[in-house]
């Protein structure tokens, strides 16, 4: 499966290089699937688009390589339990055997859904990257934080401050919505009540091939290459 | 706590002494700066501890911050007294005679061993450690235990006999994302002749490197 996987994804990135590169996706448009199953989607951008904040080698590995483990092993778990969840055997064992695979599921799917927004979030200085936010999402930084360079403090300390391996997310919550910043461990996804505006990866691999133990450095440039207008579609 | 401070351990052996199962680049950014900034920021929080000796709270608050960067100085120490070059002596798994009979009485052989080390390594999500552990209250038994991110091996009665480092910057400048390749290649780099000697001690035996560098 894996590499069937793999050969659709190399012709489908040939084809992006001879195609313009049609509209922004909204909201988790980036997470694509076909036929019941999660695909790698495209960058809306080449690798080598977020320089010099992000290399381009970083770009290709962590797409290419980090983010298509998590589809392919997210779709070799899920397919496990759908099988063990249709079958006729609901013994004790099967439901440990299900329920054991949960967190697998977690863990690649959020992994899978966390870097497709992470893509969507990021964009080249000559597609808009590092441009400030307007409109409503603009507003609600100026009044609840006053303003971007404020937000960016927060949002930075709450990068360094992550142990481990982890994201730092600006998300609303749904009830009230009011603006955030939270740090989660690992792949956890951002879950109801919050929606996800802005992602940032704190994985090592995210950024060791060039800033390597310098990861403020990383979390300093990031923000030259942020896609305001991607975070303001998904803020409502 | 005294105004002692604890600083980075000299390594037993050269940057590139662990090629080619570890680069020296790996080694040298691994021990200089991540084991460095662990050291600083462990001594950081004892003086900010020391300093807030009546207020409860702050004190508590700091305890999240003691363990992450406590535990790194711990694990590093830990690695790298546990780690040898390929050609040495030490490096030979022929080195702990007790330690292999143990592991061939629990796992059945050196190589179901090292399987089952390797799944439990690879099944590690995020950052964490892999250890091979004696448990001292359950008459010497020995396990493979994973822990998150800088969580220290340092439970009532577990003596650590040696661990491997999951971050990916223990490895990620070798192999990227093939870890699977890395946890193969650390075996030609465990020092045997000290996993042994941790085996047949006691869990404050372990950490004498640890007394040694305040």
């Amino acid at each position: 499966m894996a590499t069937t996987l793999f050969r659709q994804n190399a012709a489908r990135s040939a084809l992006r290089t001879l195609k313009p590169i049609t509209g922004a996706r909204a909201g988790l448009g980036g997470v694509t699937c076909t036929r019941g199953k999660a695909t790698l989607p495209d960058l809306p951008y080449d690798y080598s688009a977020l320089e010099p904040s992000i290399s381009g080698k970083i770009m290709e590995v962590h797409h290419k390589n980090h983010h298509n483990t998590y589809v392919t092993s997210f779709n070799n778990f899920t397919e496990k339990l759908s099988t063990l969840s249709s079958s006729s055997d609901q013994s004790p064992q099967s439901i440990a055997d299900q329920a054991a695979l949960i967190p697998l599921i977690k863990f690649h799917g959020g992994g899978h859904i966390n870097h497709s927004l992470f893509w969507e979030n990021l964009a080249p200085k000559n597609q808009g990257g590092g441009e400030l936010p307007s409109g409503a999402l603009g507003k609600a930084i100026d009044e609840h934080y006053g303003g971007l360079d404020k937000l960016k403090e927060k949002f930075n300390a709450a990068l360094a401050g992550i142990q481990g391996s982890g994201w730092a997310w600006l998300v609303q919550d749904m009830g009230t919505g009011k603006l955030s910043i939270v740090t989660l461990q690992n792949q956890d996804p951002v879950l109801p009540p919050l929606r996800p505006i802005l992602g940032v990866d704190a994985w090592e691999h995210a950024y060791y091939l060039q800033y390597q133990n310098r990861k403020a450095e990383y979390f300093g440039a990031i923000w030259d290459v942020i896609n305001w207008k991607a975070a303001e579609k998904r803020f409502k | 706590m005294s105004n002692d401070t604890y600083s980075l351990p000299k390594l037993p052996y050269s940057y590139d002494a662990l090629e080619p199962a570890i680069s020296k680049q790996i080694m040298e950014l691994h021990h200089s700066k991540h084991h460095q900034t662990y050291v600083t920021n462990l001594n950081n929080a004892l003086k900010t501890l020391s300093s807030s000796q009546n207020d409860i709270p702050a004190q508590i608050a700091l305890q999240p911050v003691l363990r992450f960067h406590g535990g790194g100085h711990i694990n590093h120490s830990l690695f790298w007294q546990n780690l040898a070059p390929p050609d040495s002596a030490e490096a030979q798994f022929s080195a702990a005679p007790k330690l292999t009979a143990a592991i061939n009485a629990t796992f059945g052989s050196e190589q179901a061993f090292r399987q089952k080390f390797n799944a439990a390594l690879l099944g590690i999500q995020g950052s964490g450690w892999g250890w091979l552990v004696k448990f001292e209250n359950e008459g010497g038994r020995i396990g493979i235990v994973t822990t998150k991110d800088q969580d220290p091996i340092v439970g009532a009665g577990e003596v650590p006999v040696f661990g491997v480092d999951m971050w990916e910057h223990a490895y990620y400048l070798q192999y990227l994302n093939g870890k699977a390749a890395y946890t193969e290649n650390i075996w030609t780099v465990i020092n045997w002749k000290t996993a042994e000697e941790r085996f047949l001690g006691k869990q404050a035996d372990a950490f004498t490197v640890l007394k040694a560098s305040i």
